[in-house]
């Protein structure tokens, strides 16, 4: 909401209390009763110095939950090193606690996180001092904070990609090769491999064959998609056949990058652990439950 | 022809008769519209205003509806009011007369008891532009200024702005509202006023200089675009307050040339004496450090410009993690952020170096994006890491993305420029471009070629053969161009070649692009004056074709190269000089950063994205060559009430001198006898009285009758305080350790206030508790503790081991057979509590029971307090639990004070529930009493009948706890207003309980 262009409420607590979120429920209701979904009640929390919090907020259930997602970005070069690597993590929080919980999150290993970034809402001078995240949380699903695993730490690389793109001066035609392996993956099974390619203007359709899962070449935006899945040890997925491209055409100066998406689900890949919620404040004890996921962010693989 | 017109003026027609039935259509409904808003039905009103706000958003007229809408202000429903506030702001500028109806009711919302709609009322007020009404927003935005609701005031600064624009005569004025705002304490109001200030009076930097730590401090908890404002205007506020940082390192550097040539002693001489940065200085950069951590990618932008302006150079590099954590963030912020390290790489490259990874190209990103990276790449660039920046340019130049590719071969021409170790590496390169299929490419190289030949001409002749060769399949005519330069330039070095290619040149002369034609008879002419023998007849051809030519350009040069080449006998003096004119050694062009200019732009502004003064670019002014008086910043501290501490030292005494005298008196009287006991202390109270103030003549005029109350009530609660120990135990004993402890108590309470009454500006003294409980809690059962039973209660008494700690008395007793020996409190406690312990009970008979006190600091929270009990044989684990309402203290102000205070802790702060009272409840002693049971803390006189007021503070932190009945048959409303939201809430739930049941 703006005030002559000047920001006056961003937090989305205060705007989801002017303008209720739609759901299907209250959709109803307002159709049968005429009602919208502009709130009733005044704004009170812009009138606070929290104004992130609702106040009067009440569960029957009162839980919290983490989910510590890192993101891996890399680019690998040819011949599989690492060109460059590091870990973006967020902590994303879904806090339903009843009245003004006063809350506690503290790391095994504060020392792993290089640059961080707060919610408002976290007190920083006991992260200076203790490095421990002290703070009264937002009402709902938010992200607490943000941390930077920079590049001088060591990144561990989750899988390896072998990759064989040719394109032939003769005959208008084209070879392409990807084989992927776990490499580091501390024992987890990566899930959700898609191996994406941006192909060359020239390529206009491919012939290939996957050993596992699928793949989709669109002509329009040349972009080869292959999804792959679950990634089995045993039995390395492998993508094989050959490209045709536009005849005439020269053939295309570079071969195109792969992108690679990921998740390994209960693992971050930093070793980052949450070592313990504690509550201050209210009496109830809340369910607390921390997880994690290590994704794979720009993971780019040169060819 | 005629076919076309005639198609024309029927498209014509068409459109004609398509816009009046549209218009036709608009009326109709415009008809229809009315008559609903005429309505009495709310649902037909609201569907109305929303199509009508519909029409305004897709660009249509709806202005003639404006009678109709404009009766809708006053409606109940806050949507429509809403929908109608909307059109205001849209149509009130042209239909002036008929919004002046809609006036009177902001009016009345000015007024109204809740803050948000006061606030609204003025923001819409504020928002419709009618010059008639200045006087009025005038007034309103005066009025809002000193509204008691912090929330109120923003919005007046916000409409600061916007009368400012309306009407810029009001400037006087305003400045002087905004004068009034600055001084805020509020975090909600710093933000808007400095944005008011920003745009009303930026140069008025006098106003912000007793204003300047309070911003600093408040800064951390200011919303987060209020930040931003603040950041900026402080930064343009140092730039002329402080001298620079930056001073010391030059002088140190030229101090150092110096000390080679010069002696000693002039050395000395010109040591001036050593930069010492502005406290206020540091003020500003410390407490602007923790913003760095910001979600908000605007305040890290802004804290980073911040710290490049102003910070000495080597705090610099603070900022650099934050920035480099920014590039995650969405295209447009990576846009901002690239450009303003690009400019701060140029000046600072071991900022970014160790993070120059981070600037690697993906094939992914954006071109904007990737030539900025690309730029910072290339700016960081030294002997160290060229190898690797090399490495990744190659990759780079085979990009899809051929702009890309293009910008990666000036950068390697940067790169090979200024670092000569790799020039020729560089060089190698780029010829072997020079057989890359894509024409831009190419040509690019070719360009970047031509220019570092340009640095160093002599040994590359090879090369200009190469490009010689390859000019057929050139086709993109600066590439072109670039070569035939060269070869003009160079053709000493490639005598054979050069004739060659102009015969070439010769004969599509025509059909060259004019910037190639140029550079042909550029090379005719040259070529003409070095070896005239071979090329006399093809120069002549060429300057005929372009003395016709089309383009005038090309024929003046053609006629100037003539003149100036062609001896004949009109021609002067200058042909003499041709071949020192055209042959004249040309001085290398220095290849250098796009951004090398931009950093006369203040970083982080749209100026500087921009590369170009924007509208309202506030121009950040060099530093002071000295600073200017520091002491303008001292703010008068409010003189420290020291009064009050006297007498309450005084009261103590005399408290002392009461119990003396009851300690006498009781010696002789039983138990049974305690009520006349009271009245004998009631009385001896009041002698007692009069006899110290005769003792002190001059504190005797200082004291008001209010002050006689206070006396007389403190006496009366401290006399029952002491009835109920003796109640409790009739050992003298006892009473001369209670007696120490209260002259201890007096000493400390009167440093205690000497030391708070600083902090606090209005006065709040701490008053002994109104009511103490008798209850006990068990610490220990006697099973569990093997005979040694243990209970605490909690004395209420501010304690003596510590101002953060609560005190609490401990009863041991042992109900065994034996002796228990050494009783303690283990060393190590297992939770965070700072526990005071008592002093170890030797030995404790059977039977026996002993009575000690501790303290513990639980830190504001009802956490319990966990420890080990401890005997000679057994360690039992024991634990304290806190009542929420014994973590207070209570303190009395006035009433005026309270209402102040209250007002500062609103919103968020304030924690409020109804509850309906049992009649037997109503009456006011058992309202205080219920209360002040439930939580230690004080009562304040209060003026109104039905509304009771109590007043504490948290021991360990000091916060007020405001709590506030306010009785309306049958219910009653419970406020509580204080910091800890915590502890407010958890008093309200047990206010609430002790409201609700009725007995004692």
């Amino acid at each position: 909401m703006l005030d002559n262009g000047f920001p006056l409420a961003t937090e989305s607590n205060i705007l989801k209390e002017l303008i209720r979120p739609p759901t299907i429920l209250r959709s109803m209701v307002n159709t049968i009763t005429g009602s919208s979904n502009v709130g009733e009640t005044l704004p009170t929390g812009q009138l606070s110095t929290i104004p992130w919090r609702r106040a009067g907020v009440k569960y029957t259930n009162n839980e919290a939950y983490f989910d510590v997602v890192e993101e891996i970005d890399a680019i690998l070069d040819k011949s599989g090193t690492t060109v460059f690597a590091e870990i973006q993590g967020v902590i994303d929080a879904c806090v339903k606690l009843s009245g003004m919980p006063d809350l506690t999150l503290s790391f095994m290993n504060p020392r792993l996180l290089d640059d961080v970034s707060f919610h408002p809402c976290v007190r920083y001078k006991r992260w200076e001092s203790e490095r421990v995240i002290s703070f009264v949380p937002p009402d709902g699903n938010f992200q607490l904070m943000s941390y930077h695993i920079s590049a001088q730490n060591l990144v561990a690389i989750p899988v390896y990609v072998k990759q064989n793109i040719s394109f032939f001066e003769t005959g208008s035609s084209g070879r392409l090769d990807i084989t992927v392996g776990p490499k580091q993956t501390m024992g987890k099974t990566v899930e959700g491999l898609v191996v994406t390619v941006h192909m060359p203007k020239v390529v206009l359709s491919a012939n290939l064959n996957a050993t596992q899962g699928t793949y989709n070449y669109d002509p329009v935006t040349k972009i080869l998609v292959w999804d792959i899945g679950k990634l089995n040890p045993q039995k390395l997925p492998n993508l094989k056949g050959s490209l045709s491209l536009q005849s005439g055409a020269p053939k295309p100066e570079e071969n195109p990058s792969l992108n690679i998406d990921l998740k390994i689900q209960q693992l971050a890949i930093s070793g980052l652990k949450v070592n313990r919620l504690d509550m201050y404040g209210e009496k109830y004890k809340p369910f607390k439950g921390v997880k994690y996921v290590t994704k794979a962010g720009k993971f780019q693989v040169r060819t | 022809m005629r076919n076309a017109l005639v198609s024309a003026e029927n498209l014509q027609l068409t459109l004609k008769t398509d816009f009046s039935s549209e218009e036709q259509a608009l009326t109709i409904k415009n008809e229809d519209l009315k008559e609903m808003l005429e309505s009495n039905k709310e649902s037909l009103k609201l569907e109305a205003m929303k199509r009508i706000v519909g029409l305004i958003a897709k660009g249509k007229n709806a202005s003639e509806l404006f009678p109709a809408v404009v009766k809708n202000v006053a409606s109940k429903n806050i949507e429509l009011k809403k929908l109608v506030y909307v059109y205001l702001v849209r149509y009130a500028e042209e239909q002036q007369d008929l919004a002046l109806l809609s006036i009177s009711t902001f009016q009345r919302a000015l007024k109204d008891p809740n803050q948000l709609i006061r606030a609204s009322a003025l923001r819409v007020l504020s928002s419709i532009r009618v010059p008639i009404i200045v006087p009025i927003m005038m007034l309103a935005i005066k009025e809002a200024a000193t509204d008691l609701s912090p929330y109120v005031r923003k919005t007046a600064a916000h409409a600061i702005q916007k009368l400012y624009s309306l009407d810029p005569d009001q400037k006087e004025h305003l400045i002087e509202v905004i004068e009034k705002l600055l001084k805020d304490k509020s975090t909600l109001v710093a933000g808007s006023v400095v944005m008011a200030f920003e745009e009303v009076c930026p140069d008025r930097i006098d106003l912000i200089h007793k204003n300047y730590r309070k911003l600093c401090n408040l800064l951390v908890d200011v919303e987060e675009w209020g930040q931003v404002v603040i950041i900026h205007m402080l930064t343009r506020y140092a730039r002329t307050q402080f001298v620079s940082p930056w001073r010391e390192d030059a002088m140190f550097d030229e101090n150092n040339e110096k000390a080679f040539y010069d002696s000693e002693e002039e050395r000395k001489v010109e040591q001036t004496r050593p930069y010492i940065m502005d406290p206020d200085h540091r003020l500003l950069l410390r407490n602007t450090k923790p913003l760095l951590q910001s979600r908000n990618t605007a305040v890290v932008m802004a804290v980073s410009q911040l710290y490049w302006h102003l910070a000495p150079k080597h705090e610099l590099s603070i900022i650099t993690k934050s920035l480099v954590r920014l590039l995650r963030s969405h295209r447009e912020v990576q846009y901002v952020v690239l450009q303003n390290i690009a400019t701060m790489s140029i000046q600072r490259k071991g900022m970014f170096e160790p993070f120059m990874k981070s600037f690697y190209v993906r094939s992914t990103d954006a071109t904007h994006i990737k030539t900025l990276k690309l730029e910072i790449l290339t700016n960081l660039a030294n002997e160290a890491n060229i190898s690797t920046i090399l490495r990744e340019f190659q990759t780079y130049v085979k990009s899809q993305d051929k702009a890309f590719a293009a910008a990666t071969i000036q950068a390697i021409g940067r790169c090979a420029t200024n670092i000569s170790e790799v020039t020729d590496t560089c060089l190698n390169g780029l010829v072997l471009l020079l057989s890359n299929r894509d024409e831009t490419v190419v040509a690019e190289s070719v360009v970047v070629i031509k220019k570092l030949l340009q640095t160093q001409p002599s040994q590359h002749s090879d090369i200009i053969k190469h490009m010689a060769k390859l000019f057929d399949n050139i086709t993109v005519p600066m590439a072109r161009a670039s070569i035939l330069w060269l070869m003009g330039e160079y053709c000493e070095h490639v005598p054979k070649i050069a004739p060659d290619v102009l015969r070439k040149m010769a004969k599509t002369f025509t059909n060259e692009e004019d910037i190639v034609k140029l550079q042909i008879v550029n090379l005719a002419a040259k070529l003409y004056l070095t070896n005239s023998k071979q090329t006399k007849l093809l120069t002549q051809y060429i300057l005929n074709l372009g003395k016709y030519d089309q383009n005038y350009d090309i024929r003046d040069r053609t006629r100037f190269i003539r003149q100036l080449i062609v001896p004949n006998e009109k021609s002067g003096a200058l042909s003499k000089y041709a071949r020192r004119i055209l042959m004249a050694p040309k001085p290398a062009p220095v290849l250098q950063s796009a951004f090398k200019d931009r950093d006369r732009f203040q970083l982080g502004t749209l100026s500087h994205t921009l590369n170009s003064q924007a509208s309202g670019y506030l121009e950040l002014s060099d530093w002071p060559a000295v600073a200017p008086d520091q002491s303008v910043r001292n703010v008068e501290v409010v003189e420290p009430v020291r009064l009050p501490c006297i007498f309450i030292l005084f009261y103590f005494l005399k408290i002392m001198l009461v119990l003396t005298y009851i300690c006498v008196h009781v010696e002789s009287v039983s138990e049974s006898e305690s009520e006349e006991n009271s009245d004998d202390s009631n009385k001896s109270s009041s002698s007692q009285s009069e006899k110290s103030s005769s003792e002190s003549d001059s504190e005797k005029k200082k004291k008001t009758l209010k002050n006689k109350k206070l006396q007389q009530l403190l006496l009366i609660i401290m006399t029952k305080y002491i009835l109920i120990h003796i109640v409790l135990s009739i050992s003298t004993q006892f009473f001369v350790n209670c007696m120490c402890s209260l002259l201890h108590l007096c000493v400390f309470l009167a440093c205690q206030f000497d030391a708070v009454s600083w902090h606090v500006h209005v006065s709040l003294q701490a008053s002994s508790p109104v009511f103490v409980p008798e209850t006990s809690h068990e610490l220990l059962h006697r099973m569990t503790g093997k005979g040694l039973s243990a209970q605490y209660r909690f004395t209420r008494q501010p304690c003596i081991y510590g101002n953060s700690m609560v005190s609490l008395q401990l009863t041991l007793s042992n109900s065994s057979d034996q002796a228990l020996e050494n009783i303690h409190i283990s060393e190590k406690s297992s939770t965070g509590q700072n526990i005071h312990r008592f002093n170890a009970i030797e030995r404790l008979e059977p039977q026996a029971s002993v009575t000690v006190s501790m303290g513990v600091d639980f830190n504001d929270s009802t956490q319990a307090a966990n420890f080990q009990l401890c005997t000679k044989e057994d360690e039992f684990s024991v634990s304290i639990q806190p009542a929420v309402g014994e973590l207070l203290l209570p303190i009395t102000m006035s009433e005026a004070d309270f209402t102040k205070e209250q007002g500062k802790l609103m919103g968020m702060n304030e924690s409020s529930a109804t509850i309906t009272m049992k009649p037997e409840n109503v009456s006011s002693q058992s309202v205080n009493r219920k209360v002040v049971s439930v939580a230690n803390i004080g009562v304040i006189p209060s003026s109104q009948e039905n509304i009771y007021r109590f007043a504490g503070k948290t021991v360990s932190s000091g916060s007020l706890v405001l709590v506030s009945v306010a009785l309306k048959d049958p219910d009653a409303v419970i406020t509580i207003n204080t910091e800890k939201t915590v502890i407010g809430s958890m008093l309200l739930r047990q206010f609430k309980t002790a409201l609700t049941n009725s007995g004692p």
